[in-house]
């Protein structure tokens, strides 16, 4: 089939308005806001329902045509970026929120319901529910995170990544076939991934290469009516594990993030542990705020470390998720360009991590912020070498390259592995991981796209 | 710049390791040897103990020796006006908590509002006029000056002109000494001179107290007029005394750490208030009483203080009937607005309560 053949039955598949092969929207497809190499795809399609998904999937395995779904677009590290072209899937048209259940806190949503979508719904319709939401612009998708294993601000109290908060899914095979996943297999209710035989996890973390998403069941969460934050500020990077695992031993913090950067200046060479914590009511916001002092107490005495008082106006920001403090830092070099690795590793590694940071940063004259997310009650942690830089500025650009390639190979030097990553680093991964582990990853590949379609130059077993 | 040095013992020398000025207490221990009453201890609201035992930890500190006081005081100021000989006993303690290497709040705190509160070498001359008007630290909250009360004022403020007296809070008295006679220059070149008034209205306690009292303390010249706030809207008020509308409410009145640098002023919140039909209802932490906002003893961990000293404080205005609560200082009303609120009283800024009078 020839490339006006093609467009034309994608046009017949989601209508002329939603296809393009228009050299300008093809531009903006080709990249991300990060440092991989741009990539021109054939077509745009954007579909408004399942079965346009299946239609174009139908369509593509036919015609060998690789295909690469994208939701919000903001991953940073090209994943949704078609490395060897044909059609880009924006899943954005799929945005309604099909189910919220009260009583058994679950919401259903279409591929393409933004974060910032769910949020405003629930506190409209359930203001007394609410969804682990990503430090990312709330334009990101549910979807696109809960496939790359996102975490946000309740992965520390309420059961980790968001992939695991995933209670169903509806996904389109490479070869157009629906399927459910989860309790909607079999019952119509998305409440749960048990007791069946679980398949979820076949299109989570694969960044595409396995299948499409179509609708996502995910968690909801109580949405206490108070809230308040603890900031306790270090100069002594050794100190992180003990501070952190004693905060979480309180099972008291909702969210637990630790940070360094060498701006502003008066933050410069200290750490902040920012403890977000909610209740019911004032006695035990009151209860909390004590007890997760108190477990600090020996530490602030020496005079070492201690709670940084936080004015009213410094507060609010502390209290926000998404926190814009990261969106505001993404622009700090202005130019548009950011990046950066996050790397899932034990916690008792982020003094090195920050340590190999700051190193990595200061050899190649870029910009930082370090930090680290808990994830799952302190299982591990999301730790984030974070390098904003000006795109106009080609030396900029190749230098934080260079230390992304170096930062990937530190991150599991480490013993962490690096989250979300670029090509390159899925190579790094790759490198180390059990050869039966990528056995089995290249067999379910071949069962589950033996065409080679599905968002091709990811996760390539060789 | 005149740095006096006469009558200081050897262990209050300072000298700054910048170089360039030498700035030293003016303290007496022969005053403090020869007290009877202690009144800088045996009145202090946080620090309880007998007047043998006060003499003993007061003679201590007289000698420059290591004391409990040093590491029990909240650094609240009040003994600079519980002390009968005007002998400096706080920023004695500041200076020997700097000396002795005792941090009343963690060093990383510490270090991280000394590097923030900085100057940043940015001020330049400014077209200012009178009433001139100097904001502290405090520029975020200029637009309190505002309506008939300040028709005409300019203002001025930031890290180049701060006073930088809260680090006294902090045993810093080295970074007064270091940064005042600096921002004092900016004031004056800035400020004042191109203002063509030497009068400097100070919006805090802390910018008046530290022109009038500490650098009084230290030797430090004063170039300008400081006045303080309330004797500016007191001024004021009466020259729109026919706009008043008396307000007819209860105020009780949070006295900043810094007023007591300056407890002559404290009759001006009477003479304010009476300008405006606001009563001052008889309380039990008022005046030389006034209990600390919590906000420096929160910086300095003392948590279960803090929630004392404010469960006190809202619950004896609460007894009094206050309606409103009013603040001076920023930072206080930052601290103490929340639960002042939420035990029923408006927490209001004073010259916002002066409008209020005004009908703006």
């Amino acid at each position: 089939m020839d490339r006006s053949a093609v467009i034309e039955r994608l046009k017949a598949i989601v209508g002329g308005a939603y296809v393009s092969d228009a050299a300008e929207e093809l531009y903006i497809y080709s990249r991300d806001q990060g440092v991989q190499d741009p990539h021109l795809p054939d077509w745009v399609a954007m579909p408004a329902s399942t079965g346009e998904v299946a239609s174009i999937l139908e369509l593509a395995s036919r015609e060998k045509i690789p295909v690469v779904p994208m939701g919000g677009g903001l991953v940073l590290s090209g994943l949704s970026v078609p490395l060897r072209g044909g059609i880009v899937l924006d899943m954005k048209r799929m945005n309604r929120i099909l189910e919220v259940n009260e009583h058994s806190h679950y919401a259903v949503v279409e591929a393409g319901t933004s974060q910032g979508m769910l949020d405003a719904y629930l506190r409209k319709h359930h203001p007394g529910l609410k969804h682990s939401l990503p430090d990312a612009p709330p334009a990101a998708t549910i979807a696109g995170n809960i496939a790359i294993h996102g975490s946000g601000h309740l992965s520390q109290s309420e059961g980790g990544f968001h992939s695991e908060m995933v209670t169903g899914l509806e996904v389109v095979l490479s070869t157009g076939e629906v399927v459910k996943l989860g309790s909607c297999s079999t019952v119509p209710a998305w409440f749960s991934r048990a007791p069946l035989p679980d398949l979820v996890g076949l299109f989570l973390g694969w960044n595409g290469t396995t299948g499409v998403i179509t609708k996502v069941g995910i968690k909801l969460f109580p949405r206490p009516k108070f809230h308040d934050v603890l900031v306790y500020m270090t100069e002594d990077i050794d100190l992180a594990p003990m501070v952190l695992n004693r905060v979480i031993a309180t099972s008291m913090a909702e969210d637990i993030n630790y940070a360094l950067a060498p701006k502003p200046d008066y933050l410069n060479g200290f750490q902040m542990t920012v403890i977000n914590y909610t209740a019911n009511s004032e006695d035990e916001l009151i209860f909390k705020r004590k007890k997760l002092r108190s477990v600090l107490q020996d530490l602030y005495e020496t005079r070492q470390s201690g709670f940084m008082p936080i004015p009213p106006h410094m507060k609010a920001g502390f209290l926000e998720a998404p926190q814009k403090a990261l969106s505001k830092f993404a622009d700090v070099r202005k130019g548009g360009g950011f990046e950066y690795v996050g790397a899932i590793m034990p916690i008792e590694r982020i003094p090195d991590a920050c340590r190999a940071g700051m190193e990595i940063t200061e050899r190649h004259a870029i910009t930082y912020s370090l930090g680290a997310r808990i994830i799952g009650r302190g299982s591990c942690a999301m730790f984030f070498f974070a390098y904003p830089f000006n795109r106009v500025d080609k030396g900029e650009v190749e230098r934080v390259k260079e230390a992304l390639e170096e930062t990937n190979e530190t991150a599991l030097r480490l013993g962490g592995i690096p989250w979300k990553t670029e090509v390159q680093g899925q190579r790094l991964i790759l490198e180390r991981m059990d050869p039966a582990t990528k056995g089995l990853m290249r067999r379910i590949r071949g069962v589950l796209d033996p065409q080679g379609i599905m968002n091709p130059g990811n996760w390539e077993v060789t | 710049m005149v740095c006096h040095a006469e009558s200081v013992p050897p262990w209050e020398m300072f000298r700054w390791e910048g170089g360039g000025f030498m700035a030293s207490l003016r303290f007496d221990p022969e005053i403090c040897l020869a007290c009877e009453s202690v009144d800088c201890i045996m009145k202090c609201q946080y620090i309880h103990m007998d007047l043998a035992r006060a003499k003993e930890e007061h003679d201590r500190l007289t000698r420059g020796e290591m004391s409990s006081i040093l590491k029990d005081c909240v650094t609240c100021y009040a003994c600079e006006e519980y002390c009968p000989s005007g002998n400096h006993p706080f920023y004695h303690i500041v200076e020997l908590q700097e000396r002795l290497g005792i941090h009343p709040v963690p060093i990383p705190i510490e270090k991280s509002q000394v590097v923030m509160m900085g100057p940043r070498g940015k001020i330049r001359e400014m077209e200012l006029k009178s009433p001139l008007i100097n904001m502290c630290f405090f520029d975020m909250m200029k637009g309190g000056i505002r309506g008939s009360l300040f028709e005409g004022a300019t203002t001025f403020g930031g890290s180049d002109v701060f006073c930088n007296l809260m680090f006294l809070h902090f045993a810093r008295n080295s970074t007064i000494k270091e940064r005042l006679p600096r921002m004092i220059d900016n004031i004056m070149h800035c400020a004042v001179e191109p203002s063509g008034t030497r009068e400097v209205i100070c919006y805090h306690d802390e910018c008046y107290g530290t022109y009038t009292s500490w650098a009084r303390a230290f030797g430090v010249e004063v170039p300008f007029t400081p006045v303080h706030l309330f004797e500016f809207l007191k001024r004021r008020l009466m020259e729109l005394r026919d706009g008043i509308r008396p307000l007819n409410v209860k105020v009780a009145y949070q006295r900043p750490c810094s007023n007591r640098l300056c407890p002559e002023t404290d009759s001006l919140v009477d003479d304010i208030f009476a300008l405006i039909g606001a009563e001052r209802p008889k309380r039990t932490y008022e005046y030389g009483n006034a209990l600390c906002c919590g906000g420096v003893p929160e910086a300095a961990q003392r948590f279960d203080l803090v929630d004392d000293i404010r469960a006190r404080n809202v619950a004896d205005m609460k007894a009094a009937g206050a309606q409103y609560c009013v603040f001076n200082c920023p930072f206080c009303f930052w601290t103490l607005a929340e639960p002042v609120a939420k035990a029923g009283i408006f927490p209001v800024m004073m010259s916002d309560l002066c409008l209020l009078a005004l009908g703006e």
